[in-house]
């Protein structure tokens, strides 16, 4: 375990430790490798053979679920709330939407459900509840909102809403302090989509994977050419004390640690790329989001030792014009769930998908008067997959009880990020937020 | 095999090429082989003064950033008076305008806030003073404050300047500028520390993370500590001290008594041992090896090290040139268990690349985005407590990033565009003058030799000199773009 206050005392898990447990699996195969100093070509088998054996699908503990995913889908920009989960039957909502409010006729009812409905566009989502597979806490957010895009955003990132200065105080994530904690980490727990690693995603040590396209995760200079990507392989192949045989390098030695981290992010590089390679089962819609659940149902079909993805969509900030860009935001958004979940369906995997969708705050309740809304606070959050409870969930925030004309939070969100936490993946949830939150109920029974 | 643990300077002749390379690696951001030998001439005190006393080389030719004071500034009291009105009446319309207004100057304080950064990356590129750099990174890494939260890029700005200004001079100068630092008050919330409410915020840091370290310290000290600094604030850009707020009763802070402000809290602080050793493991740690924040768990030998350099600290008042003059000169500093030993911050690998190779600094962005990636944004460290250094900055994400950085300054292959051969706009061979075996095998080693050091071992640089005999040993610009590609990629580049 990596609790220790020195960074420098946080290691890759030792190579020669006992046991193939799918999360060390990795670090198992690399142990042979550096221990035989061989070539490049039985690396790449070690990791083919490896992946392929699904016996390998171990638990590291009897009683845990260690293939548990967790997929984190961040909706920036502060998504419209209000014209997502709609409170159609009260009239407060048309009086305060007068051209944005969707019909009542238009919203999409729920089963059991009065008053409050679905925005056409979601659909898809509709469809996931009644098939018990999708539900949507209402008035998620934090005391002492705040209304920036990057505080707010930070904000969720960190778990820290930050009550002296009511700002993000930067800081470590929700994710990457959970992470921290891991036993045996592999060094692929984490991966993001995107340029740049989310702060959420940022520990003490533990730091995600993070690529815009699979293909860019790898080094680079290959590209020069066939004889420089040999030589690069080479290199890291001879075995650091080659000079001095008979002396180990031990552990405390950073060249040791720094070739063994190449080594692991080389047999990274290949599972994820290869991962990639493969064909989708079903038919996926054409949007930035769906593209990037394709590539994470891929790793997960792939089996990657990956225990947290991150995707993001933009494009929520919709201060002007709203009606026809949320229209598609929503669409977007929820035929890319759907099309996730039937692959991962037809992947068998399923069952051991868990997705959470937010967006930094909701929107006012008043319209504006570009056709749009400006920044507000709370706002519904997705949740999916097998084991969450489906449905719209909890009580939609009043219309009339407003603080400066924003909706008031009834569920931290912290108390999701507990759920999903200690919950679905057994994390330790108070070490990552600091403290501990009630749980939100997100998850079926049977699944905590 | 033992390091030497003497701060007793090494010879006069022992300052060889080797240990001048050395020295501008870890105490500079590299230099060019021309560099390396006109610091070897200068043989070893001249050297070490050039880099650690370096007042009076002329740094006029760096960048200057002028930034607007009041992209932020206070409401005037006609627009306070009218919002305030607004509010009373819930004149939303107003208070929209008023919200509207508040996110296009925290846009605006943003994008001053990239240019600063981009403007001090700029001057760690270019200067003529490394050691300035490096140095005013590690206060800015010690008494750390993040734009994220401090939302104000010109306070930011005078924080840098303040570390700046005593980079080379006196820890004690810095600790008692850090408690009237406006970045530093508004960070840690002492503009909220009052008489009636105090706030404990910076009074804890100030202990922990800035002076004493755990368990120096007790609890009551710091409530204490924060009754001292109450009223120590901010007015706009500048600090202000309201003695209304000020708790002008007497304290007890670490068994003394008196009716203490902020400033004779300092002094307190700075008569005990505790941070006399604390400053020499932060210096330690920067410059020698990745021993980590916490004194106790310090290994027996560089303890040795850090308890005379903090003697000497303690003796001089804090005066920070003779204890960096002493160690860079030291038998510890120079050993070869120490030497090539130490994992590179991102700052140092970029910066290090564009000096020591000197290759083109490309485009910002991408220089931006992969500080960000490698984890080192200035001016946004993680937490209060700093970067975390040391093996933090490697694992399997950032040593692909960290290798693509080095590739694309060398060779001019964006990480994330197609391949465009003919690209580099960069030739080696600049680095090659002082070289008379011009050979592949001893362009080879000399390269070797310059960008990773002469510690290399024989077998690990097999692969790079049977790459040259592949390509006919030609030394052509195209051939050493690769060579240098490679060398770069080496796991021993990530260390100095």
């Amino acid at each position: 375990m990596c609790e220790s206050y020195h960074p420098q005392s946080c290691d890759t898990p030792d190579p020669t430790a006992a046991g193939f447990t799918r999360r060390r699996f990795m670090g198992h195969g690399l142990g042979l490798i550096s221990a035989a100093a061989t070539v490049p070509a039985f690396l790449m088998r070690a990791g083919d053979a490896l992946a392929a054996d699904t016996t390998m699908r171990l638990s590291s503990k009897p009683g845990v679920p260690d293939d548990r995913v967790l997929v984190v889908v961040q909706l920036s920009g502060g998504n419209d709330g209000l014209n997502t989960v709609i409170p159609f039957g009260n009239n407060l909502y048309y009086k305060n939407r007068p051209s944005l409010g969707i019909k009542e006729d238009q919203v999409l009812t729920i089963d059991g459900v009065d008053g409050v409905g679905l925005h056409p566009a979601l659909a898809p989502i509709r469809e996931m509840m009644d098939a018990g597979l999708a539900g949507v806490v209402q008035g998620v957010g934090y005391p002492n909102p705040n209304r920036s895009h990057f505080a707010s955003m930070d904000i969720w990132h960190t778990a820290n809403a930050g009550s002296e200065n009511g700002g993000g105080q930067g800081g470590r994530g929700w994710i990457g302090s959970a992470l921290d904690h891991l036993d045996s980490p592999t060094g692929l727990d984490c991966l993001s989509i995107g340029n740049d690693a989310p702060l959420a995603t940022l520990g003490h040590t533990s730091r995600p994977v993070s690529f815009e396209k699979a293909q860019l995760f790898r080094w680079a200079g290959r590209d020069l050419d066939q004889a420089v990507s040999k030589t690069y392989d080479q290199v890291q192949h001879v075995p650091v004390n080659a000079d001095h045989p008979l002396e180990d390098p031990g552990h405390d030695d950073p060249l040791a640690f720094i070739n063994r981290t190449a080594l692991d992010a080389q047999v990274a590089s290949q599972r994820v790329r290869k991962a990639v390679w493969l064909k989708s089962e079903t038919k996926w819609p054409k949007n930035g989001l769906a593209n990037q659940l394709q590539m994470v149902a891929k790793m997960i079909r792939a089996e990657l030792p990956t225990r947290v993805y991150y995707v993001a969509m933009g494009g929520f900030d919709t201060h002007a014009n709203q009606a026809n860009n949320h229209q598609r935001l929503m669409q977007q958004f929820a035929q890319s769930m759907k099309a996730f979940y039937d692959e991962l369906e037809a992947s068998g995997q399923r069952s051991r998908v868990v997705s959470m969708a937010f967006s930094e705050f909701g929107r006012r309740v008043r319209q504006n008067a570009s056709g749009g809304t400006d920044h507000g606070c709370a706002g519904p959050t997705f949740v999916f997959g097998d084991h969450v409870n489906a449905g719209i969930l909890g009580k939609h925030p009043s219309l009339d009880k407003l603080q400066s004309g924003d909706l008031i939070h009834s569920v931290d969100f912290r108390s999701l990020y507990t759920d999903l936490l200690e919950g679905w993946m057994k994390l330790d949830a108070k070490a990552a937020l600091g403290r501990r939150f009630p749980s939100a109920g997100i998850l079926r029974g049977a699944a905590v | 095999m033992a390091v030497n643990t003497s701060l007793s300077p090494i010879a006069e002749n022992r300052f060889d090429l080797a240990a001048a390379r050395h020295l501008l690696w870890r105490v500079g951001y590299a230099g060019a082989p021309a560099e390396v030998r006109e610091l070897q001439t200068m043989g070893r005190d001249r050297a070490v003064g050039r880099l650690v006393d370096y007042g009076k080389i002329d740094d006029g030719a760096l960048p200057t950033l002028d930034l607007d004071p009041d992209v932020l500034r206070k409401l005037t009291d006609e627009e306070r008076q009218r919002y305030r009105q607004a509010r009373q009446n819930g004149d939303q319309d107003v208070l929209d305008e008023q919200r509207r207004m508040n996110l296009k100057n925290r846009g605006e304080d943003r994008k001053m806030m990239g240019r600063l950064r981009q403007w001090w990356i700029e001057r760690i590129l270019a200067t003529p003073r490394p050691a300035e750099e490096r140095l005013t990174l590690l206060w800015h890494g010690h008494f750390a404050s993040s734009h994220r939260s401090v939302r104000d890029a010109y306070l930011m700005q005078q924080q840098n300047h303040l570390f700046r200004r005593h980079a080379n001079r006196s820890f004690a100068d810095l600790a008692r500028g850090i408690v009237r630092d406006p970045a530093m008050i508004k960070y840690l919330n002492n503009d909220r520390n009052f008489k009636r409410k105090p706030n404990e915020n910076l009074a804890r840091e100030l202990m922990e993370l800035f002076t004493l370290g755990v368990g120096n310290y007790t609890e009551r000290d710091i409530k204490e500590g924060a009754r001292a600094l109450t009223g120590y604030t901010l007015d706009d850009n500048d600090f202000a001290f309201r003695k209304g707020q000020h708790d002008n009763e007497p304290k007890t802070i670490l068994g003394k008594t008196g009716n203490y402000d902020g400033d004779a809290f300092v002094e307190i602080l700075l008569k005990k041992d505790a941070c006399a050793k604390f400053v020499a493991l932060k210096i330690y740690d920067t410059f020698v090896a990745d021993v980590g924040d916490v004194y106790d768990a310090v290994p027996r030998g560089p303890r040795k090290i850090i308890d005379g350099l903090a003697k000497r600290l303690y003796r001089n008042g804090y005066q920070l040139k003779p204890v960096l003059t002493e160690l860079f000169k030291s038998q510890h500093f120079h050993d070869p268990g120490i030497v090539g030993q130490k994992i590179k911050s991102p700052t140092q690998l970029l910066a290090g690349t564009v000096r020591g190779l000197a290759t083109p600094t490309r485009s910002k962005t991408a220089m931006a985005s992969s500080m960000a990636s490698m984890g080192q944004v200035l001016f946004e460290p993680p937490t209060v407590d700093g970067w975390s250094g040391g093996r933090a900055w490697i694992n399997t994400s950032t040593l692909f990033v960290r290798q693509n950085l080095t590739t694309y300054l060398i060779s001019g292959q964006h990480p994330a565009k197609a391949f465009r051969p003919g690209q580099t706009e960069y030739d080696p061979r600049v680095l090659l003058a002082g070289l008379e075996d011009k050979s592949a095998d001893a362009v080879t080693d000399y390269l070797i030799d310059h960008a990773v050091g002469p510690h290399v071992s024989a077998p690990r640089r097999a692969p790079l000199h049977r790459f040259m005999t592949d390509r006919g040993d030609d030394t052509s610009n195209e051939n050493l773009v690769a060579l240098l590609s490679l060398i770069t990629a080496m796991p021993e580049y990530q260390l100095c």
